[in-house]
């Protein structure tokens, strides 16, 4: 699994969407399941995909699914 | 046992209540990781615990980064974090005046901010699990106020308000949040206040004595297990009935 399919499939599981709502367009509190619960359950999903542990500041920053993928660089995942 | 498998972290547990503390987490069964600042001074503590039922991790709490890689590897090296304890502590006293705002920042920065940091990074565990314990160390002293002692005191109350905040937001997913507030412990850190002193407050103890170490340790020992599965947002103290 690549790691663009790794954080994929935790948004869609942990949020319970599908693949089509993922873009830009997917933000925090944007829809119903990303709230503060959701957030932090979207936050565990990464750390344990690419098995890091995020800093406070970058959980409060991971705002959209673009914006996560430019976090997570930060850690050394790579997206293609 | 209480605490068999169960893994633990204790912070500060090189001495006094920490070590106290650890020792009773492994003869409960637990596997414990002990921090302290000091590179080899866990060194007996180890020694005492041949089987490797204490693991040392030697970082500084207030340091976010060091702080953050301790959890990181037991979440490595164990998939799980069954309680914390957030004992590490300073008592720096200042009589109203004479209070400088870098000893504010001290030890707060020690008693308040690293004991919030550790427990948003264990929460982030045990969030995983649905499960957990974490006990915060606040003392008599932030129940009570003592003269000499407004930075301390404050201190220790933030870390009242903190553990009955925290023990609200967490307790839908599992995990409990208490205090202990210990009185007067006869540890290196209760004797520092200075012996003419030690005399005259160990006079006010009901029970006539000063603590033991192991006394908190015991209650800690019973926080962390699933005898107290559902104790949590409580202040326990510790004191023997003592008053400031």
């Amino acid at each position: 699994m690549t790691n663009r399919e790794k954080y994929n499939q935790a948004f869609i599981e942990t949020l319970e969407i599908t693949a089509d709502q993922l873009g830009d367009d997917l933000t925090y509190q944007s829809i119903e399941a990303w709230d503060s619960v959701g957030h932090m359950q979207l936050v565990s999903a990464l750390e344990d995909a690419f098995d890091i542990m995020m800093d406070t500041d970058d959980i409060i920053d991971l705002s959209s699914y673009p914006l996560g993928i430019e976090i997570l660089k930060k850690y050394d995942v790579e997206f293609s | 046992m209480l605490l068999q498998d169960r893994v633990c972290l204790i912070t500060g547990a090189n001495r006094g209540i920490g070590q106290a503390t650890a020792q009773r987490f492994v003869d409960e069964g637990a596997l414990v990781y002990a921090n302290a600042r000091r590179a080899g001074s866990l060194d007996a503590l180890v020694e005492k615990n041949k089987e490797g039922q204490i693991i040392p991790l030697y970082f500084d709490v207030t340091n976010t980064q060091t702080l953050k890689a301790a959890f990181l590897r037991i979440r490595k090296e164990q998939g799980r974090l069954d309680v914390l304890v957030n004992n590490a502590g300073i008592m720096k006293d200042a009589l109203i005046g004479m209070i400088s705002s870098e000893l504010v920042r001290e030890v707060f920065r020690i008693n308040v901010f690293a004991t919030l940091e550790a427990l948003q990074f264990a929460a982030g565990i045990m969030r995983r699990q649905k499960s957990g314990s974490i006990i915060n160390f606040s003392s008599i002293v932030g129940v009570e106020g003592s003269v000499g002692q407004s930075v301390y005191a404050a201190s220790k109350g933030a870390v009242i308000a903190l553990t009955r905040s925290t023990a609200k937001e967490l307790a839908p997913q599992g995990i409990r949040v208490n205090a202990v507030a210990p009185g007067f412990i006869d540890t290196a850190l209760f004797h520092s206040i200075g012996e003419m002193r030690v005399a005259s407050v160990s006079k006010d103890v009901g029970m006539g004595r000063l603590g033991t170490p192991e006394d908190v340790a015991g209650v800690c020992a019973f926080l962390a297990s699933d005898l107290a599965g559902y104790v949590t947002g409580q202040i326990i103290g510790i004191d023997g009935s003592a008053r400031l």
